[in-house]
């Protein structure tokens, strides 16, 4: 640590970032913890925080612990930067952060914090990407007890999630899961990837940015490191599938406003009853739009 | 090479404190099984024997006896509290209770099969009778849908359960349709060795003999070697070449089933062939 380094603490009464360096150097610790273990869930103090655990307060730690002065920061809820959520996000850190500047746009941005969803954009090995996490434990779902659930994750045995797989197939001719999905990190450990769709989980794998990811009320910290396998739970003759946004015809369906057919999209149902689409990715979405108009005018 | 597939020696399971007394102050000739000094149960103890390959050894004894106690063991269910079992296979022998919990597990998953009375501690009974199977397919690392399937409903038709009802939950099934159930699954792993603990007990008389021609089958079919418990006496008549008789935690007498019928030795074991004549 930086010697000369002093706590700004006649300003707010609080320290950069909120957290006490103390706190911020602990989960940096479990961060590095995390990383060196890929999907481990690695336990850490939870701190309080001025809001409610289940609005990010596990990223938002992640955020603070890892956030500087020179770092530009995006926050997006469900793809979207305007949500409530996102904006509450992004001023706590611009008022416990001075000098960090926030951004909307993917490519400018070197720490990324998101809940439900990846940036559309590829991103490089320059940024960092925290995932809001409700619940951490992917075995949670066929068994209560977590001691049991740690021994399971020990021996990397997820032979019962693979059974509510079959069982999935066997009701419903597919694999029914649309968010959390399973997913074999460095061939060893089974995360819950957080509530992101399916879609966005072929981007975690050998992914060039690194994937932290936080759960404040359960306290657990997992990592997804740069270039490291992420695999859903398949089965050798059941390929994993993404949502295809296909219409009655099987054309893919265009975003309603900057017509793309290769992002994720929301489905809006308006008073009439019309279903419409659009991205969900909504910085995605705008950039698109110019482009189109850049090009139309020229 | 041997054909020997587990060798049991001085397999004690004592519940409680235990005290230097519990052993001499225990067994048929206390008429006890929990000891006076200190109330410790000794469940099982000094149970020694060898099995071979596609043999079926039967462990007979009233109820408390110990009979389950030793196969939990041998199946990991439980620990002992002294002694050692080897497992012979394939060239390799295992010293069972010197392995790790995850090898133990592995073992259990991949080596042995086992059948209890209550089906509800066998099957999963949130899930269908298939997936049942398919959760010891998977655990053996076979992640092919298609051949799951396939081997799960072989399985089922095998021990006389309709494919057609492979995707249906065993909650719905018989008693006796629950214990084909959880021998399918049992066997799901080729294992060479199968404990079953009272696996007709409770079942109408038509639906034991049916189930124990089918496990008389499998053994002739498969070759497996099984443990075999039960409090009846004529269904180690009918499937055990040789017989451990337990009485109060303690094998009292043990040999060919023929001979321990023809000629019991033992006071009690001459009482229980009395009884069932
Ligand atoms: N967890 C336990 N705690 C105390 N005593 C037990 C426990 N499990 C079994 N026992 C006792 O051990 C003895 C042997 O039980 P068990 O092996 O189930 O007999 P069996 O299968 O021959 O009926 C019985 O007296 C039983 O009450
Ligand atoms: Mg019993
Ligand atoms: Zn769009
Ligand atoms: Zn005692």
């Amino acid at each position: 640590m930086n010697a000369n380094y002093e706590l700004p603490l006649e300003d707010a009464g609080y320290s950069f970032g909120f957290l006490d360096e103390y706190a911020k150097k602990e989960v940096r610790r479990c961060i590095l913890k995390a990383i060196s273990i890929p999907g481990y869930q690695t336990p850490y103090a939870s701190r309080e925080m001025p809001m409610g655990r289940g609005f990010g307060t596990g990223g938002l730690q992640l955020t603070l612990s890892l956030i500087g002065e020179d770092d530009t920061l995006k926050v997006i809820d469900q793809g979207s930067d305007d949500s409530v959520n996102a904006v509450n996000l992004r001023q706590f850190v611009q008022l416990t952060c001075p000098g960090v500047e926030v951004t909307e746009k993917t490519q400018e941005a070197t720490l990324i914090q998101s809940r439900h969803r990846i940036p559309e954009k590829q991103l490089t090995e320059q940024q960092i990407l925290v995932l809001q996490v409700p619940y951490p434990d992917a075995l949670v779902v066929v068994e209560p007890s977590e001691a049991r659930r740690k021994v399971m994750h020990g021996e990397a045995d997820y032979s019962r999630l693979l059974v509510k797989l079959y069982e999935d197939v066997v009701r419903f001719d597919e694999i029914t899961i649309s968010h959390r999905y399973p997913t074999r990190i460095n061939g060893h450990y089974v995360i819950d990837p957080s509530p992101i769709p399916r879609w966005d989980v072929p981007r975690l794998h050998q992914s060039p940015a690194l994937v932290l990811l936080g759960a404040g009320r359960e306290k657990k910290i997992y990592a997804v490191p740069p270039y490291t396998l992420a695999e859903p739970l398949v089965f050798d003759d059941i390929a994993f599938r993404v949502e295809d946004f296909r219409d009655a015809n099987g054309k893919r369906i265009a975003c309603r406003c900057c017509g793309s057919t290769v992002s994720f999209l929301d489905e809006l149902i308006d008073d009439a009853g019309n279903v419409t689409h659009q991205c969900s990715d909504s910085a995605y979405c705008e950039e698109e739009q110019e482009t189109i108009s850049a090009r139309k005018q020229a | 090479m041997s054909n020997k597939i587990l060798s049991v020696r001085g397999l004690s399971r004592i519940h409680g404190e235990q005290c230097p007394l519990c052993i001499a102050s225990t067994g048929p000739e206390h008429d006890t099984n929990i000891c006076p000094h200190c109330g410790s149960v000794v469940a099982a103890h000094d149970v020694n024997f060898d099995l071979y390959r596609g043999e079926i050894l039967g462990i007979i004894g009233e109820s408390g006896s110990g009979k389950s106690s030793t196969v939990k063991t041998l199946y990991f269910d439980e620990a002992p509290t002294a002694g050692s079992a080897t497992f012979y296979d394939g060239g390799a022998q295992h010293d069972m209770f010197a392995l790790n919990a995850a090898q133990q597990r592995s073992m259990r998953n991949k080596r042995f099969g086992m059948v209890y009375q209550n089906p509800h501690l066998g099957l999963n009974f949130q899930i269908s009778a298939g997936g049942n199977i398919a959760e010891r397919l998977l655990m053996s690392d076979l992640k092919h849908y298609g051949e799951i399937r396939t081997r799960a409903g072989d399985l089922l038709v095998r021990t006389e359960v309709a494919r057609a009802r492979m995707d249906q939950n065993p909650k719905t099934f018989s008693g006796g349709m629950q214990q084909r159930v959880q021998i399918a699954k049992a066997l799901a792993t080729q294992p060479p060795l199968l404990f079953l603990d009272e696996v007709t007990t409770g079942l109408d008389l038509s639906v034991q003999a049916a189930i124990l021609d089918l496990i008389l089958e499998i053994q002739h079919e498969l070759g497996t070697a099984m443990i075999v418990v039960t409090h009846d006496l004529g269904v180690i008549r009918l499937l055990a070449g040789r017989t451990l008789v337990m009485k109060h935690g303690r094998v009292i007498e043990s040999g060919l089933t023929d001979q321990i019928l023809e000629d019991p030795q033992h006071a009690y074991t001459q009482r229980l062939v009395a009884s069932a004549l």
